[in-house]
């Protein structure tokens, strides 16, 4: 996945993203991370069809998404929107069964091979047994791995993920992570997620994109770029990085009332 | 298709049959049941014939294709707007019909004589049709934001230009001849009283064309439930689809308020009670257009013979009468609902 001088704006506004190239390594895990307003979710959206760029081009194995047919390129690149909202009633394997309309004909039913999507997918997320359970009624970290399902369902070698693991605390977070890596891991497919928690995105990312103002800071291993000097200067916060079992961890400084 | 929503439409369609047949069969003649099915079947007496087949077959299938239209035009307007109180009555689409429809009742009408018959046969449901289109056209365009019909958007919206168009017919009863704003006010009311094929057949055509259309959708539904950007990363464009089933909602409640008048509560109601009893997470296409034949069906069962049987007097009630009555408490239900999950 590869995007090439890409500007994108909401309206007449000026660009939230400006002139930004990036080579995303295939079949690897990046993580992009920058302080609120740095463009992160923009560019996720942008990188998918869900926003149109003013200028610039994302390819996808060297073809142009937006001259792509949509179910066409719905096979090819899944994307999860932040915070998406589950219908009422709905239960976690008719929610995951919706990955497979790229596939399915009007009225068609599931074939074996959308059936062992589903069944995959839900085999991936460790929710086989809540599968005919409404979805409302999970828990949170529960919820947001149905989600990651349907877009596993989708089976598209290039998965988006926005803030999947925002409002979790860090037991399901962790959880949530585990799957977005084995997706990258094990199924060889290229996923990039936005993150907002540092340590988190330092932990399970194998390339780290750092935003800042619509642009890339920096970008690397996440133990090359996260540095002290980076954190201030992108994030205007002053931390240590230290690394604990290879990565990166940012403590805060504290500044405490006597 | 789920067994239970299999069930709830097998159920829903023997019921409608069944007080459809009861229908038939009831009024100042009283017919029994073998009677009319003789007569529906090609056999019976001349006079039985003419008292199932003349007179009050088209206003049972009026009633029960109305039923249907109105039914599912709530149910896909429900289902894209994401919103329980979005339906053709709630949104305009109904009040823009009427606009139209009253202003050929009032202005072609010669002060007190009937319309001539072909003004009244073509002029209304196409009126309702024009009317019906644009104030979904309006709704459509004031719910763009950012280059696309934002599904929010539509309910508050709509309700505006609702009262807008409301008040245009208020305002053409008030200008208009006594007797020309008497019929305007009895069909406002939504009324299946002494309906014939000819108004049967204009919902009749929609039902069959439309329906079908509408089913076509299931899938790119199913999807646009999970909200638009999920659909559109599944390969749905939002856009297109929004605004065909808006076309496709519209024309249905135009249609079914062409023939029998603006019915109340009707596309409301239905499309929300079959997601209940289903247990689905939008209303289920089929069930809910037979329970939109089965509701109006019952109501106006109730509307005919409902003062007879209380032994207040011979008299009819307009359709409309009774599932405003029966909705209204509902929607009530419904706001309250909405204001408990903020």
């Amino acid at each position: 996945m590869f995007v090439e001088n890409l500007t994108l704006a909401y309206g007449g506004d000026k660009p939230v993203v400006s002139g930004l190239t990036l080579e995303v390594p295939s079949g690897r895990l990046t993580a992009i991370v920058g302080p609120n307003g740095s463009g992160k979710s923009t560019l996720l959206r942008g990188m998918s069809r869900l926003m149109a760029p003013q200028s610039g081009r994302v390819l996808l194995d060297g073809k142009d998404i937006h001259r792509l047919p949509a179910r066409e390129l719905a096979r090819e690149l899944g994307i999860l929107p932040q915070g998406p909202v589950t219908p009422e009633g709905i239960t976690a394997v008719e929610l995951v069964s919706r990955g497979r309309h790229p596939y399915r004909g009007m009225f068609a039913r599931l074939t074996a091979d959308d059936q062992s999507a589903i069944d995959q997918a839900l085999a991936a997320v460790e929710l086989e047994e809540l599968k005919d359970r409404p979805v409302d009624q999970l828990s949170g970290g529960q919820r947001q791995r149905v989600w990651i399902a349907m877009v596993l369902a989708q089976g598209t070698p290039h998965l988006l993920l926005d803030e999947p693991t925002t409002y979790l605390d860090l037991a399901h977070a962790v959880d949530v992570m585990n799957v977005v890596h084995a997706a990258a891991h094990t199924s060889a497919r290229t996923v990039v997620v936005v993150l907002h928690d540092l340590t988190l995105a330092a932990q399970y990312a194998d390339h780290l994109v750092v935003m800042g103002n619509g642009e890339i800071a920096a970008q690397g291993s996440p133990v090359e770029v996260l540095s002290a000097e980076l954190l201030q200067e992108v994030f205007g916060l002053r931390a240590t990085v230290v690394e604990v079992g290879g990565a990166p961890v940012v403590v805060p400084d504290r500044r405490l009332a006597v | 298709m789920n067994p239970r929503t299999l069930v709830l439409s097998a159920a829903c369609a023997l019921l409608a049959i069944a007080l459809a047949l009861v229908s038939l069969s009831v009024g100042t003649t009283k017919l029994p049941v073998v009677d009319v099915l003789q007569s529906l079947l090609g056999g019976g007496d001349g006079s039985t014939r003419l008292i199932v087949l003349e007179l009050r077959l088209p206003r049972v299938a009026t009633g029960l294709l109305v039923g249907i239209a109105f039914a599912v035009s709530g149910a896909l307007l429900q289902t894209l707007s994401r919103n329980a109180l979005a339906s053709p009555d709630i949104v305009g689409v109904n009040s823009g019909a009427s606009a139209a429809a009253v202003t050929v009742i009032v202005l072609a009408g010669t002060g007190g004589g009937n319309i001539s018959g072909i003004a009244a046969r073509v002029g209304i449901p196409l009126a309702a049709i024009i009317g019906g289109l644009a104030a979904t056209a309006i709704v459509g365009v004031l719910s763009i934001q950012r280059g696309v019909i934002d599904a929010g958007r539509i309910v508050l919206i709509g309700v505006g230009v609702a009262a807008a168009a409301n008040s245009l017919v208020a305002w053409l009863l008030v200008i208009g001849d006594v007797t020309d704003a008497g019929r305007a006010a009895a069909w406002l009311a939504g009324s299946l009283n002494a309906r014939t094929w000819s108004d049967a057949l204009p919902v009749g055509l929609a039902v069959l064309l439309l329906v079908p259309a509408a089913v076509a959708f299931n899938r790119d539904l199913d999807a646009l439930v999970l909200g638009d950007d999920v659909a559109s990363a599944l390969g749905v464009r939002v856009s297109r689809v929004r605004v065909a089933l808006l076309v496709i909602a519209t024309v249905l409640a135009a249609m079914a308020t062409a023939g029998a008048g603006p019915i109340a509560f009707v596309a409301l109601v239905a499309p929300q009670i079959a997601q209940r009893l289903a247990k689905t997470e939008r209303p289920p296409l089929l069930s809910t257009a037979l329970l939109g034949a089965l509701f109006v069906t019952a109501a106006d069962l109730v509307a005919r013979n409902g003062l007879e049987v209380l032994q207040v007097g011979p008299y009819e009630l307009p359709v409309g009468v009774v599932t405003a009555a029966a909705g209204a408490p509902y929607l009530l239900h419904l706001i309250g609902r909405q204001q408990k999950g903020r």
